[in-house]
């Protein structure tokens, strides 16, 4: 008869625990560096944003005067000039898609929060979301293309913010569902206690409980809609003349603007790209702030 | 007394009727979008789809003239140019993710790290395309240069290095998706929960064998999920690709030769493109979204069972 396993394990004397590490052993060493190179992976992530930036401002400051936003664009080899009307086309066209997507976006929210919450129709409307988010742009191109180019027989300024607004309802879909998600159920119940409709509840309570972050959402599809590029290519095309108010006509927007000039051989033409650039990261960026002021404002 | 509360009249109950179906037609139309978009451009590509079959997937001609074309060196182009992407900016944004989640700094620095991290989201891609081709290409030039005469017998630095190519457009390319996988990968790493860090910790084990052994793999389904989704933004991103990828229909595994990726092969057809070429396109168009829903599918699967695995341990 052998002795019970469990009696030899205890048996074994414990060694004396050791509550201090030696700074110089290889674990205490190992985790050192680790920690280091962590460090240094996480600053090297500032180089490229500075890097843009700086570039952005040095190259692109030089020609930030009023002609920029006063003039057209030059023609090949031509100096001077500016892009007034790509600055109104990007307005133009993401107004045109804004007024798709935040009323498209934010009904169907309504819906998934408000009348079918945990409705297997929601999670598929919001897997239908996720997977809008996650299609390439150019992919929204492609179809504005299909159907609106194609149908008008024209490039044109409505095909451009359809396509913008296919990117645009996702994100104003899943914020808007996440901010009415954050609205108490207490206070939907107490406002169908007083004898409200459903609609009257969600319009007098739970949207403007929920409107600093639903906002928040249209800010941050704005900004991403603006700065687009391929979604507009073939489907806005570019106009070297002023918007004239018809949105069936292919119409300049400053991300094409900046595509057209990059590759060009024009000293120029290459500065205003470098300007366009900072004024359309200007304009993402402020009109991103204005989107965290409305949430923090609200907390 | 005068009461404030009143049933509704027949008019509030029309109107909330009303409103309740506009917001279920809202909800519903979401999903015929998706799938108006899948059939609207698998119905554009049908011409191409009958006339070229399967061989488009294998030929590697785009000639507008002899009407041929074949997005062979376009799919590995696609697939190259993103894996190639995915593995700096995954070695980057984990790191950063682990960063931000451990308390290596001041809880500051933490969200102003964060914050820089986002504003990279923020930038266009067209911005990074001019800085692409106008930072990146002369910053490494000298290095490639070095890399072909030194290691040129070594296949990944086989050609010579022409500027617009393959490393530079897979270097702006991991800086855009940067931002996804590190957000993604924070989330995760801060769903761990603190009991398991403290349990690590409280046996004796240094701060990265905490991370590395406990940690890393209890969130490892996350991150899985975060480089699957980063994928694929990469495969799908065109903008910083049509301008420093090169646009030439070339297979090579050297990362100094100039490619072509679908989405620039998109960028640079379409909008001269006549007759059969935009059926062509328009196949073109269903094989990178059926590889990018493919993707992205995945991801949000790996995420889902993330999240749903997490549950229990808090």
């Amino acid at each position: 008869m052998t002795k019970m396993p469990q009696a030899t394990s205890l048996a074994i004397p414990m060694p004396e625990p050791r509550l201090h590490r030696s700074m110089t052993s290889f674990r205490t060493l190992f985790s050192m560096l680790m920690s280091i190179l962590t460090g240094l992976i996480a600053i090297f992530a500032f180089v490229p944003l500075l890097s843009v930036l700086f570039m952005l401002i040095w190259r692109g400051i030089a020609r930030l005067n009023l002609a920029i936003f006063t003039e057209l664009p030059p023609a090949a080899g031509m100096t001077g000039g500016g892009f007034g009307n790509a600055i109104m086309g990007t307005i133009v066209m993401v107004g045109v898609a804004a007024l798709i997507a935040v009323p498209f976006g934010t009904l169907a929210a309504v819906q998934m929060s408000e009348f079918g919450r945990n409705s297997s129709t929601s999670s598929v409307v919001r897997f239908c979301a996720k997977v809008l988010t996650g299609l390439p742009s150019i992919l929204a191109g492609v179809f504005a293309y299909a159907t609106i180019v194609l149908l008008m027989g024209t490039f044109s300024a409505v095909a451009g913010g359809i396509a913008l607004s296919i990117l645009m309802i996702p994100i104003v879909m899943l914020t808007a569902e996440e901010a009415l998600r954050q609205v108490p159920m207490k206070v939907r119940e107490a406002a169908l206690g007083m004898g409200a409709t459903r609609t009257q509840m969600v319009w007098k309570v739970v949207l403007p409980t929920a409107l600093p972050g639903m906002l928040t959402g249209v800010m941050l599809a704005v900004a991403r809609a603006a700065g687009e590029t391929a979604p507009l290519l073939f489907t806005a095309l570019f106009n070297q003349y002023w918007f004239d108010g018809n949105l069936a006509q292919p119409t300049a927007s400053l991300a094409v603007l900046i595509y057209n000039f990059s590759s060009v051989p024009f000293k120029n033409q290459v500065e205003l790209a470098w300007c366009a650039s900072l004024v359309l990261v200007m304009l993402v960026l402020a009109v991103n702030l204005i989107g965290q002021r409305i949430t923090r404002s609200s907390r | 007394m005068v009461s404030h509360s009143r049933p509704p009249s027949r008019l509030d109950v029309a109107w909330d009727r009303g409103f309740r179906f506009l917001t279920w037609f809202m909800a519903w139309a979401t999903i015929a979008l998706v799938l108006f978009i899948v059939y609207k451009v698998t119905e554009s590509a049908f011409p191409a789809l009958q006339r070229y079959g399967f061989s488009f997937m294998t030929t590697s001609h785009w000639d507008s003239n002899r009407e041929k074309f074949g997005v062979l060196p376009e799919i590995w182009g696609t697939l190259y140019s993103s894996g190639l992407a995915l593995l700096f900016a995954t070695i980057f944004g984990v790191g950063v993710a682990i960063f931000v989640s451990e308390d290596f700094v001041a809880p500051a620095w933490r969200t102003l790290l964060k914050n820089v991290v986002e504003l990279l989201a923020a930038i266009p891609s067209v911005v990074y395309g001019l800085w692409g081709i106008y930072v990146v290409i002369p910053l490494i030039r000298p290095m490639a240069d070095w890399l072909h005469n030194n290691l040129g017998d070594f296949p990944l630095f086989g050609t010579p290095f022409a500027g617009p190519g393959m490393l530079p457009a897979a270097i702006v390319l991991a800086i855009m998706v940067l931002p996804t996988i590190a957000a993604v990968s924070r989330d995760a790493l801060v769903n761990v929960p603190p009991r398991l860090r403290e349990g690590a910790i409280g046996l004796g084990a240094t701060r990265w064998e905490a991370i590395f052994k406990i940690v890393l793999p209890a969130a490892s389904t996350g991150i899985f999920g975060a480089i699957v989704l980063g994928f694929g933004r990469a495969l799908g991103e065109t903008m910083a690709l049509a301008m420093l990828v090169g646009n030439s229909g070339v297979i090579s595994v050297s990362v100094l030769s100039p490619a072509n990726t679908l989405s620039a092969l998109l960028a640079n057809h379409f909008p001269e493109a006549q007759g059969i070429e935009v059926g062509a396109l328009m196949y073109a168009a269903l094989v990178l979204m059926g590889i990018t829903l493919l993707v992205n599918v995945i991801g949000e699967l790996i995420l889902w069972r993330a999240s749903a695995g997490m549950k229990g341990a808090h």
